[in-house]
């Protein structure tokens, strides 16, 4: 027990000290509070002024698409050409054409014509405008009156509410608990891949220095590989931890003190388009009292209040530590069994597949949380660490959950004792190319 | 006399293949021991089996009189034909961790490190990586991993392999001292010249199983050839002559009037009455008994077996 501590020790101390170690610890949270930054920044840029020359062959947009602060729209009835030749030097750097039969068409295709391409946001801004000139156009020309059109629409939302047993209603959403679930599922398996080929490169490392006969005549193989294990199980700890504290940090800082008044521009720009794209409907709505629509925040709220958090983060940390450890004993043995990185390919595949295989099947059971398969996959212990978690925020019944739980545990054990007699075996065996056959006949070798 | 190693009648095989075949081999205390064969007769299986890294599939090993248990891998220092260090750690926190496996409390490893430190006039070294050190280097490093908890029994695997000849010798006369102060040693390698005249004791094994065994003096005598080399001036012809049917010449050489000879004594003859009998036509510059080495013993061994196996098999 005390050279299985020892062990530990090392393994953590080792990693932690790495300068590697604080790099990924430092760039970690830089990288994923860039991803939530890069789209802020991205829309901002594409936040250009374009001088847009309307020629409107038709008429009737003329002075019709509204102008934002950086899109000014100007309205000519020269030809292409001569507008194209100024599009190099002159101050418009977009032209949109829009043909004499734009009107009549089904499916009217206008151009725009460009130096530089401009972005999504404003090339969105100008479809949304010229599908609304011409729907009120026809509205027009049919005689019908618009309000009664929009007075006619009323965009339906489904409250979800999930009756418990003792009767209280629980206001869910499907799409929060897909997105949940995905996202616990994601961060698992990258979790379990990012530390458990630490566990494997560990295990390479010491075969290949030659270190293990020394250390298993100390101490046996299994403890050896437990203690890697575990040790770096811990190191995944103290880097998640980090990571939360610091993104939390690098976030809250860039976008209170450095993007301060951007992202005030960005809500307000996203809203002016909202507005556009909705045909006005949003903009009569309080008119029309459609009533009982909780505002936005209130909803999100009522559906984070509505999940058993401490199960979910309770089983979050289960299915992480145990989905680690069995997948960490499998890595230890492909580690073993070979002489380096480069000839893991071959026995990786078989590591990868079941979890690869729970993300192919998440759109079913997703759909369908409480299916066949869904049910399958949540208790097969190779896959129930992404399954499961993909699941639990649709509620799983309690017997599903506790099997589940149960036979990961018993697969963790029995994956780790398989583990254990191709690890002890293996790492004795230098400089000879493995096969699955080899490798069936380790697990038969007596101690 | 005591013996602290009683292997009897181990067998290891992995799937098909024998690794071991009944081989028992006592280990006497405070010797060194050379356990000799080619490569692959089963050396380091049966290395393994005492460092209980496996165990055997039958058979017991006896430490000191106890059934070998999980306690006395700290009273063994092993090192082995494939040895390493981590390369990323320093010296000091590599040999404090190896100190502290092989069940030595922080402090007491710190003091021995130190006094094995000062010997080797390497206390520089310790804040070094590992990479940064020479292959030379790492092995006095490793040299003292395996010693450091003063085990009672000492196992070094093909231990000169890879030494350079300045720390070979280094690590003889540590050997030595080691022997001196009450430690078991057994060599294994399957080149026998490298540590004929260290052991007391061998066992040859060959392809699974134990050849033989016993003390170095012993086998040299049972094994003695009778052949002597003589060196002598005079006339050739008259000393052949002189050999007459107590001895038969097996080889000459000769430069000038100097002659070198080999030649076997046959039934009751002596040394002596050999010389008596040629000293009339020879004048002796030196004459040596030819002692056979432990390869040409392996050698005769291994044939002889081979040829009551052929033998055997012809009469069946």
């Amino acid at each position: 027990m005390h050279k299985l501590f020892l062990i530990i020790q090392r393994e953590y101390f080792s990693r932690v000290k790495k300068k590697s170690f604080l790099l990924m610890t430092v760039l970690g949270p830089l990288l994923m509070a860039g991803v939530m930054i890069v789209p802020i920044w991205l829309s901002m840029k594409d936040k250009t002024d374009h001088q847009i020359l309307v020629l409107d062959r038709s008429g009737i947009f003329i002075d019709q698409i509204p102008n934002t602060e950086k899109l000014k729209f100007t309205y000519s009835t020269q030809n292409l050409d001569s507008a194209k030749a100024h599009l190099k030097s002159g101050p418009f750097d977009l032209i949109l054409e829009l043909h004499y039969d734009l009107i009549n068409n089904a499916k009217p295709t206008p151009y725009l014509f460009y130096k530089e391409q401009p972005g999504i946001t404003t090339e969105q801004y100008i479809s949304n405008s010229l599908e609304n000139i011409l729907f009120d156009y026809h509205l027009q020309g049919d005689s019908i009156d618009r309000n009664k059109i929009d007075n006619a629409r009323r965009p339906v939302e489904l409250l979800l509410n999930k009756v418990d047993e003792k009767g209280v209603d629980k206001k869910t959403n499907t799409e929060f608990n897909m997105a949940l679930g995905l996202g616990f599922a994601v961060a698992i398996y990258m979790m379990i891949f990012l530390y458990g080929a630490q566990v494997m490169r560990g295990v390479i490392e010491e075969k290949t220095s030659r270190i293990v006969e020394v250390i298993v005549s100390s101490v046996k193989p299994f403890q050896l590989m437990l203690g890697k294990i575990i040790g770096i199980a811990l190191v995944g700890f103290t880097q998640f931890i980090l990571w939360i504290l610091l993104t939390a940090l690098v976030y809250i800082t860039v976008t209170t003190v450095i993007f301060k008044d951007q992202m005030k521009d960005v809500q307000k720009q996203n809203s002016q388009i909202e507005i556009i794209k909705k045909n006005d409907i949003m903009a009569h709505a309080d008119k029309m009292k459609i009533v009982d629509t909780p505002q936005d925040t209130i909803k999100w709220i009522n559906y984070v209040n509505s999940l058993d958090k401490p199960l979910i983060i309770g089983c979050f940390l289960f299915y992480f530590l145990f989905g680690y450890l069995l997948y960490a004993a499998l890595f230890a043995a492909v580690g073993s069994a070979v002489d380096s990185e480069a000839d893991t390919q071959q026995f990786m595949m078989p590591i990868t597949i079941p979890m690869i295989l729970g993300f192919a099947v998440s759109q079913g059971i997703m759909t369908n949380p409480s299916s066949g398969i869904a049910q399958f996959f949540s208790i097969f212990p190779l896959t129930s660490p992404i399954v499961m978690m993909m699941r639990l925020p649709f509620e799983v019944p309690t017997w599903e959950l506790a099997t589940s739980m149960i036979t990961l545990v018993l697969g963790f054990l029995f994956f780790t004792w398989l583990a254990g007699k191709i690890y002890r075996t293996g790492i004795l065996m230098y400089g000879k190319k493995t096969s699955w056959k080899e490798l069936g006949k380790w697990l038969f070798y007596k101690g | 006399m005591e013996f602290i190693l009683d292997i009897k009648n181990i067998n290891k095989q992995y799937g098909n293949y024998n690794a071991l075949t009944n081989v028992s081999i006592a280990i006497p205390e405070k010797k060194i021991f050379g356990l000799l064969g080619p490569n692959g007769a089963g050396k380091t299986s049966l290395i393994r089996i005492i460092n209980q890294i496996t165990g055997p599939d039958s058979g017991e090993v006896f430490f000191g009189g106890e059934k070998l248990a999980p306690k006395h891998v700290d009273m063994i220092g092993y090192l082995p034909e494939e040895r390493g260090l981590y390369k990323k750690m320093t010296v000091g926190e590599q040999v404090m961790y190896l100190a502290q496996l092989k069940g030595l409390k922080k402090n007491v490893a710190k003091e021995k490190l130190n006094y094995w430190f000062k010997k080797f006039e390497i206390e520089n070294w310790w804040d070094k990586k590992i990479e940064e050190l020479s292959k030379g280097m790492q092995q006095k490093v490793q040299f003292i991993v395996t010693v450091l908890h003063e085990p009672k029994l000492l196992i070094l695997d093909e231990p000169f392999s890879g030494f350079d000849p300045i720390n070979a010798q280094l690590i003889k006369n540590e050997i030595l001292e080691l022997k001196e102060k009450g430690s078991t040693i057994i060599f294994s390698t399957h080149n026998m010249g490298s540590v004929e005249e260290l052991c007391d004791n061998i066992a040859l094994i060959n392809k699974s199983e134990k050849l033989l065994d016993g003390s170095v003096s012993d086998i040299r005598k049972k094994y003695s050839s009778n052949t002597y080399n003589i060196v002598f001036k005079g006339n050739l012809l008259g000393f052949t002559n002189d050999l007459w049917a107590g001895a038969e010449l097996l080889e000459k050489k000769s430069i000038g009037d100097l002659h070198t000879v080999t030649v076997k004594l046959l039934r009751q003859s002596t040394p002596n009455s050999l010389l008596n009998a040629v000293l009339n036509n020879a004048e002796i510059i030196s004459f040596n008994e030819i002692v056979p080495s432990m390869n040409d013993i392996f050698i005769s061994v291994v044939e002889n077996k081979s040829t009551l196996n052929t033998q055997s098999s012809f009469t069946e």
